[in-house]
C-alpha cells in the first residue's frame, strides 16, 4: 500500500505493468518489487526445492525470493530480482518455479514430503542402481530443479563489453563512497564511482536521517551535483563490481537496458566492463541478516531495513499492521519510521533483556518470535516471552538479526575475512587486496558519521596523500546488538530461502560429520543458490560452529568467489558471438574462390578452398580427381599465401638458420632454395618448410600455415633470449605477399606468358629463386614443388593477389588446367610422401620420418642433443611408411590402427597408425601414409588395418612413402 | 601485354559512418619496416632524419605528420609510412617492404575513444594517449597498431588478411556507441 | 592480471603468451651431458612462492620477458627483457 507523503517516487508519472497476466499500476522510480507491494501483492515466487510460497525479502540485489521472468519469447529473461528490476511502462513479468500457477502449485507437495528430502537427500536417494542414473534420476532431478527457464531460442539481445581505466575506483555510492569520491575528486584524482543501484546514495535513500542538516537524499543530490561538475570524476549507476582480479583489475556489469522497455535499437542490454584501477576504495556497505525461526519464510516477513527502504524510498508499506523483531537498536528505527508515516505497529520484539523502551509501542524485551502463520501471506506470529507464549495478528514482520559487512570483494584474491566480536560480523582483513581500502559499513563502521569520515580517510589512504574535507553533521549512534542466529523450537526454521536449507539440515550435516563449513555447504546446498548465501551463510556457519562446539572464527567462512551477483554468460562473452568469436583471415583469392563455388574450409584462422566444383560433378571426389589431374597432366593453380613467410636479414642471418634448422643454410647459394627441418629442443619435429637465400645476408623462410605464429615466436626466442649477440633481424612477411603455386608439366608455359622476362630450365632450375617482373609488377619466383611436379610458386605484393589469381586460373584453363584446392593438394603430397602436420604431430622425430641424416653433424642446432637420445633412435619406433590396400576392402581410413596379421586388434598388439589418406586418380587406388613399428625395414610386409570408430577393416601392404614417380624425374621438368 | 590490377586491403569494407564516428581507409603509401642492426640505431636515426626529415621514434611514439610518418612498431622496429625509403637506410637496418601487409583505417569522431574502449585493452583517453602516441596491442582479438593522429582521430593497422574482422568488430562497437548516445 | 612490459608499460595479461620457467634462457652446451639436458628440457620446480617465468609480449612489442611472479599471490615483483637477463648472465 502506498503511504501518503513518503518516498522518492514520481507520483505524477504512473506506469502500468503486468504480473502473472494481471495489470497493475506503479510509479516512475518504483522497482517491480515496490510496485507489487504497493498493489498489495505479497506472494512473488516459489522456493526451489519445496516450492514453498515466498514473498519479497529484501530491497536489494541480495534478494533470494522475488525472482521473476521479465519479457516474453526469445527475449524473456529469467531469474530477474524484482528488487533490482526498475519499473517501466508495459513491463511484463511472470513468477517462476510453479505450475500451474503461483497460488496453486502441484510440486508444493514436495513440502509435505520434507521429512524425506532433508540434507543429503540426493546423495542418499539417487544412489542405486547405477543404471537408474541416466534414465530415471537425472530426468527427474532436471524436471524438478531450476528456477526460471530459458526460451530455448537464440538470445536476440545485444551485449557489450569494454575497458575502463582510472586512478581511483570507488565501489559503492552510499555515504562512504560518496565522501571518498568527493574527497578524491576535489584533490584532482581520476575517479570512477560505481554503484549497483539505479540511483546513488545507498542507505541514505532508505533512511529518514539527516546529513549536514538536510534530508539524506538531498545531501546526496548536492554531492552528486558537485561530482558531476568535476571533469576528473566519472559516475556509473546500475553497475555492479562483480569481481576483483590480479593487478588492480575489476569486472563490472552495467545493466544498460533492463530499465528500458525498448529492445533492438542497438543499445546493449548489458555491458561487461573490465576496469583497471591504480587503487580502489571499497564502500560496499552491509547486508542485514535474518533470524531463523519456525516458518520464518512466510510472505510478509522481511528485513527490517527493507521495510524502511520501501517506506522511505518508495512510499510503500508492506503491511497494514507491522511487527518488528530484532536484536539491535537499529531495528527500533523501523518502528519510529512506520509510526511517523502513520502505519500501525503491533509490537516491537527484542531478544535482548536490556532492550531500550520505545514510546507508543508495546515492547517485548527478552522475547523471540517462535512461529508464523499464513501460507500465502503472513497472518499472525507466535512469540515466546519470559512469561509464556503469545500470538499477535500481523501481516508484516520486519526482522533484523544485525548487519553483515559486505566483505565479498576483499576475499576474491584469496584473503579470509576476520571475525569482529563487537559487531558480530566478519570484516575485511587489512591489505586483503593490494591497493584496496575498505571503508564504512563494509569495514565494520556502522554509523553514518563514521562512514562519512571513513570515506575521506580511505580516499587519502588509497591515493597516498593527505586529504581534508569538512565532514557534515550526521547520525553517530552506537551500534548495539546481541547476536541471535536461530530461535530454538520445533518445525523448520529456514536459513537459505532459495535452496530451502533449514537449521535442522545444518545440524544434521554436523551430526553426520560434515563439520567443515565447505563440506556442510555442499552437503546441504546452503549458500549455493543465485544469492550465494548473502542472506544466510552467516547464520548457517554460526549454527555449525555451535553444533560442532567451535567458535565462529575457528569455523570460518566458505570461499567468496566472483561474481558478486550473477553475470550472464552473454555479457562475459559480449562481442565474441558469430563473427566476433575469432578473427577470420582471408587470402586475396578468397572472393574469387567463393564466386567459383569453392567450399571454404577453416585452417586455423585462415579460410582456404576445399575444391572448385564444376557442373555435373556429384561429389567432392569428382572435383578433387579432376584437380589432381590438372597438376599431373597440365597445370594447376593454388593459393599458398597462408604459409608463413619470415624475412631474415643481417650478418648473422645464416647463423640463425643453421641454429634453428637441423640442416645447413650457410652453405646455400644465393638464388637457391632448400628444404629445412626444424626441431623443438626436446628433439621432436616442430615444423618444416623451404627457405630461400635472396642475398648474402638475406633469407626468406617459409613455415607451414599452422606453425607460422609459433615459428616466429621461436625465432624471436632464439634471437632475444639465447643469442642476443647475433646481428640478425626477423620480420613477418606473410601478409605482404600473395603467393600462388603453379604446378604441372605446363607450369613454365603458363608463367612465361606473364613474366616480363621468360625463364627456362637453365635460368630457373629446380630449387632456384629470384626476383621477377610479373605483368610489370615486381615479384618473386621460387621453383619449388609440393606435388612432385615441375612447379613454381610466384609471389606478388598482396594488392595484386586477386588480379593475378584470376589471370593464372584463366591461363591455366586455356591450357586445360585450372585452380585446385586443399583436397587435391593433399592427394598430390600424399602420393609423393611429403609430410604435413598430419604426420609431424609433436611426438614425431626426424628419425621417425627417416630424416635423421638431415641433422647436420657439423654444427649445433635446436633439438640436436635431445634427438640423440637412445629411446628416440630405437629402430623399433613407429616410423613413416607408405601404405596401400591389398585386402578385399580397398578403403583406407586416417586414424585407423595397424596390427600384425593374426593378432587381435587390441592396444597391446598395436603396430602403428594411419595418418593421411587420399584417393589417387593417377594410381587408381587409395594412397596413405602412416607410422609403423620398424618403419621402412618392413616394406613389403602386410599389416591388418582396423578402424574401430568407422568399423572398417582391411589388409595393407607397407610400401615406400613415395608412391608416385619414385624416381622423382618429373619435378626437374 | 597482360596487366594485373591493385586492390586495397579494405576495398568494399569502408568508408563507414555510424553515428558521429567515421571509418575510412588510411592511404599511407609505402610502408617500410626498419629494424636497426646492432649498434646502428644512431646511424639509422641520422639517415632517417636526413632523407625523410623525421626523427626515429622511441617506443610507443610516432613522429612526422599526415603523409610521412615514422611509427614505432615493436621491439627495435619502426615503420616508415609515406615516403619511398632511400637505399641508405639498408646500411643501418633490415629494410622490409610491408606496404601490402597491413590494412590501414582511420577512425574519427568525437566518440572514437569510446569505440576503441570497447575493443582495445588500453587507456586511450587523451590525457594518457596523446597525439603522437602509438601502441602495439589488440583490437578485439586481432594484433594491431594503434596511433593517435589527432584530437579525435586514430590510425589503426592490422594484418591485411584480417581487414574484414577489424571492420566487423569496429562497426559493432561504433553501432553500440552511436545507440548509447 | 597485468604485466609491466619493460618496453610498452603496464599491459593486460591477454597480450602475453605464457611459455614456462625462465630456465629456458640458460641453454646448456651440446656436450653438457644427459643430466644437464634433462634438467634443462624437462625438470621444473613448482615453488609455492617466487618463480621466474618467460612470457612473450606477442600481441604487443614482441619482446620476450622474464617475469618474477609469486605463484601463491600472483604478485609480480620484477619484469626484465629476456635479452637483458641473457646478457647479464653471459
Amino acid at each position: 500500500m502506498r503511504v501518503a507523503g513518503k518516498g522518492l517516487i514520481d507520483r505524477a508519472a504512473p506506469l502500468s505493468f503486468r504480473f502473472d497476466g494481471h495489470s497493475y499500476d506503479g510509479l516512475a522510480g518504483d522497482t517491480l518489487a515496490s510496485a507489487l507491494l504497493a498493489n498489495g501483492i505479497k506472494l512473488m515466487g516459489r522456493s526451489f526445492k519445496y516450492h514453498r510460497p515466498r514473498g519479497v525479502y529484501s530491497a536489494g540485489s541480495e534478494e533470494p525470493n522475488a525472482l521473476v521472468t521479465v519479457g516474453r519469447g526469445a527475449a524473456a529473461e529469467p531469474n530477474i530480482r524484482a528488487t533490482v528490476q526498475e519499473l517501466y511502462g508495459g513491463l511484463e513479468a511472470v513468477s517462476q518455479n510453479r505450475w500451474p500457477s503461483l497460488g496453486f502449485d502441484v510440486l508444493s507437495l514436495n513440502d509435505l514430503g520434507a521429512p524425506f528430502l532433508g540434507a543429503g537427500f540426493y546423495y542418499k536417494t539417487f544412489m542405486w542402481p547405477q543404471s537408474f542414473w541416466e534414465k530415471v534420476y537425472e530426468p527427474f532431478i532436471r524436471r524438478a530443479a531450476g528456477l526460471g527457464g530459458l526460451s530455448g531460442a537464440p538470445n536476440p539481445d545485444h551485449y557489450d563489453k569494454g575497458y575502463l581505466f582510472c586512478d581511483l575506483l570507488v565501489i559503492g555510492a552510499g555515504p562512504t563512497g560518496l565522501m571518498a569520491a568527493l574527497a578524491a575528486g576535489r584533490a584532482g584524482a581520476d575517479v570512477l564511482l560505481v554503484d549497483e543501484d539505479s540511483r546513488m546514495g545507498g542507505r541514505l535513500l532508505a533512511e529518514t536521517q539527516e546529513v549536514g542538516g538536510q534530508p539524506g537524499h538531498l545531501w546526496v543530490d548536492n554531492v552528486l551535483a558537485e561530482l558531476d561538475s568535476l571533469p576528473n570524476v566519472r559516475r556509473m549507476v546500475r553497475t555492479t563490481v562483480t569481481g576483483v582480479h590480479d593487478g588492480g583489475t575489476f569486472g563490472a556489469l552495467e545493466r544498460v537496458s533492463h530499465h528500458r522497455g525498448t529492445r533492438g535499437d542497438g543499445v546493449p542490454l548489458e555491458t561487461f566492463w573490465r576496469i583497471v584501477a591504480k587503487s580502489s576504495v571499497l564502500a560496499a556497505g552491509a547486508l542485514e541478516r535474518g533470524i531463523a525461526f519456525r516458518n520464518n519464510d512466510r510472505p510478509g516477513i522481511m528485513q527490517a531495513g527493507a521495510v524502511r527502504a520501501y517506506l522511505n524510498r518508495w512510499g510503500v508499506t508492506p503491511g497494514k499492521t507491522v511487527t518488528v523483531f530484532g536484536n539491535n537498536d537499529g531495528a527500533h528505527q523501523t518502528v519510529r519510521d512506520l509510526q511517523d508515516a502513520g502505519v500501525h505497529v503491533a509490537a516491537l520484539i527484542d531478544s535482548r533483556e536490556d532492550a531500550p523502551l520505545l514510546p507508543g509501542v508495546q515492547v517485548f524485551k527478552g522475547s523471540v518470535v517462535s512461529n508464523a502463520a499464513g501460507r500465502h501471506g503472513l497472518e499472525a506470529i507466535t512469540l515466546r516471552t519470559p512469561l509464556g507464549e503469545e500470538r499477535i495478528a500481523t501481516d508484516c514482520l520486519a526482522v533484523s538479526g544485525g548487519w553483515n559487512a559486505t566483505v565479498h570483494l576483499t576475499c576474491h584474491l584469496g584473503a579470509r575475512p576476520e571475525w569482529s566480536e563487537q559487531i558480530a560480523s566478519f570484516v575485511p582483513m587489512a591489505g586483503a587486496v593490494p591497493g584496496m581500502v575498505a571503508a564504512g559499513a563494509c569495514n565494520g563502521q556502522m554509523s553514518t558519521a563514521a562512514c562519512l569520515a571513513a570515506g575521506v580517510a580511505a580516499a587519502g589512504q588509497a591515493l597516498g596523500r593527505e586529504i581534508s574535507v569538512d565532514l557534515p553533521q550526521a547520525e553517530d549512534d552506537p551500534y548495539r546488538l546481541s547476536p541471535i542466529w536461530a530461535v530454538p523450537g520445533k518445525g523448520r526454521a529456514w536459513l537459505d530461502f532459495q535452496n530451502d536449507v533449514s537449521v535442522k539440515d545444518v545440524k544434521q550435516a554436523a551430526h553426520e560429520n560434515f563439520r567443515s563449513v565447505e563440506h556442510m555447504k555442499r552437503y546441504t546446498t546452503q549458500g549455493m543458490a543465485t544469492d550465494q548465501g548473502k542472506n544466510s551463510n552467516m547464520q548457517a556457519l554460526a549454527l555449525l560452529a555451535d553444533a560442532t562446539g567451535r567458535g565462529i572464527p575457528e569455523t570460518g567462512t566458505t570461499t567468496f568467489r566472483p561474481p558478486y551477483t550473477p553475470v550472464a554468460i552473454a555479457a562475459l562473452g559480449a562481442g565474441a558471438r558469430g563473427k566476433g568469436f575469432a578473427p577470420e583471415r582471408f587470402t586475396t583469392s578468397h572472393a574469387v574462390s567463393v564466386e567459383m563455388g569453392a567450399p571454404m574450409v577453416a585452417t586455423g584462422l585462415w579460410y582456404r578452398p576445399s575444391y572448385f566444383p564444376r557442373e555435373r560433378e556429384n561429389t567432392w571426389r569428382d572435383s578433387c580427381d579432376r584437380e589432381v589431374g590438372y597438376v599431373r597432366n597440365s597445370v594447376g593453380v593454388c593459393d599458398v599465401s597462408t604459409l608463413g613467410k619470415i624475412d631474415i636479414q643481417g650478418p648473422d642471418a645464416a647463423a640463425l638458420l643453421d641454429f634453428a634448422y637441423t640442416n645447413m643454410f650457410s652453405t646455400l647459394k644465393v638464388g637457391r632454395v632448400r628444404y629445412g627441418l626444424m626441431l623443438r629442443e626436446d628433439g621432436h619435429v616442430m615444423d618444416d618448410g623451404t627457405t630461400a637465400r635472396l642475398g648474402e645476408t638475406h633469407y626468406v623462410m617459409t613455415t607451414t600455415t599452422a606453425a607460422a605464429g609459433p615459428v616466429m615466436r621461436h625465432l624471436e626466442f632464439i634471437t632475444q633470449a639465447l643469442r642476443p649477440d647475433w646481428d640478425v633481424r626477423i620480420t613477418s612477411a606473410t601478409e605482404q605477399w600473395a603467393q600462388f603455386a603453379v604446378a604441372g608439366p605446363k607450369a613454365r608455359d603458363l608463367l612465361n606468358g606473364l613474366l616480363d622476362t621468360p625463364i627456362d630450365n637453365d635460368s630457373f632450375p629446380f630449387m632456384a629463386c629470384g626476383d621477377v617482373s610479373v605483368a610489370g609488377v615486381a615479384g618473386r619466383l621460387f621453383r619449388i614443388s609440393f606435388s612432385g611436379e615441375h612447379a613454381y610458386e610466384v609471389a606478388v605484393p598482396a594488392r595484386y593477389g586477386e588480379s593475378l589469381f584470376k589471370l593464372l586460373v584463366e591461363r591455366a584453363e586455356a591450357l586445360e588446367g585450372g585452380a585446385y584446392g586443399m583436397e587435391a593438394l593433399n592427394v598430390l603430397r600424399i602420393e609423393k610422401g611429403f609430410i604435413t602436420h598430419a604426420e609431424i604431430t609433436g611426438r614425431v622425430t626426424a628419425f621417425d620420418c627417416h630424416m635423421e641424416r638431415m641433422i647436420s653433424a657439423k654444427k649445433d642446432c635446436i633439438g640436436k642433443t635431445m634427438a640423440q637420445r637412445e629411446g628416440l633412435l630405437d629402430p623399433d619406433r613407429e616410423r613413416l611408411v607408405g601404405l596401400k590396400a591389398v585386402g578385399p576392402v580397398k578403403q583406407i581410413t586416417a586414424g585407423a590402427h595397424l596390427f600384425n596379421e593374426g593378432d587381435a586388434a587390441h592396444r597391446v598388439h598395436d603396430q602403428g597408425y594411419v595418418t593421411s589418406v587420399g584417393w589417387s586418380p593417377s594410381l587408381e587406388r587409395y594412397v596413405a601414409l602412416g607410422f609403423v613399428r620398424g618403419g621402412m625395414a618392413r616394406v613389403g610386409e602386410r599389416v591388418r588395418m582396423v578402424d574401430h570408430l568407422r568399423d572398417v577393416e582391411t589388409v595393407l601392404e607397407i610400401v615406400d612413402p613415395v608412391q608416385f614417380d619414385p624416381e622423382g624425374e618429373r619435378v626437374r621438368g | 601485354m597482360v596487366e594485373i590490377v591493385a586492390k586495397s586491403a579494405v576495398d568494399g569494407l569502408v568508408p563507414l559512418e555510424i553515428g558521429a564516428q567515421k571509418l575510412t581507409e588510411a592511404k599511407l603509401g609505402p610502408l617500410t619496416s626498419l629494424m636497426a642492426y646492432n649498434g646502428a640505431e644512431a646511424g639509422l636515426a641520422k639517415a632517417l632524419e636526413t632523407a625523410h626529415g623525421m626523427a626515429l621514434p622511441g617506443p610507443n611514439r610516432a613522429t612526422g605528420k599526415d603523409g610521412a610518418r615514422a611509427i614505432w612498431f615493436g621491439r627495435g622496429q619502426v615503420v616508415l609510412a609515406g615516403p619511398e625509403p632511400v637505399a641508405d637506410l639498408a646500411e643501418y637496418a633490415a629494410v622490409v617492404d610491408q606496404s601490402d601487409a597491413w590494412a590501414c583505417v582511420e577512425l574519427s569522431g568525437p566518440k572514437a575513444e569510446a569505440v576503441l574502449a570497447r575493443l582495445v585493452p588500453l587507456d586511450l583517453r587523451a590525457a594518457h594517449f596523446k597525439r603522437g602516441h602509438t601502441a602495439r596491442t589488440q583490437i578485439q582479438h586481432v594484433n594491431a597498431s594503434v596511433t593517435r593522429i589527432g584530437a579525435d582521430r586514430f590510425l589503426l593497422m592490422v594484418f591485411r588478411s584480417m581487414a574484414a574482422t577489424l571492420v566487423h568488430d569496429l562497426s559493432q562497437a561504433m553501432t553500440t556507441v552511436a545507440a548509447r548516445g | 592480471m597485468r604485466i609491466e612490459c619493460p618496453i610498452c608499460g603496464s599491459r593486460d595479461r591477454r597480450e602475453f603468451y605464457y611459455q614456462g620457467a625462465a630456465v629456458a634462457v640458460a641453454r646448456p652446451a651440446p656436450d653438457a651431458g644427459a643430466e644437464a639436458w634433462d634438467d634443462y628440457v624437462h625438470l621444473r620446480d613448482n615453488p609455492a612462492g617466487w618463480h621466474d617465468e618467460l612470457w612473450h609480449h606477442e600481441a604487443g612489442c614482441g619482446a620476450w620477458v622474464v617475469v618474477t611472479r609469486n605463484l601463491t599471490t600472483h604478485e609480480i615483483r620484477d619484469v626484465q627483457l629476456a635479452q637483458s637477463v641473457k646478457e647479464a648472465s653471459a
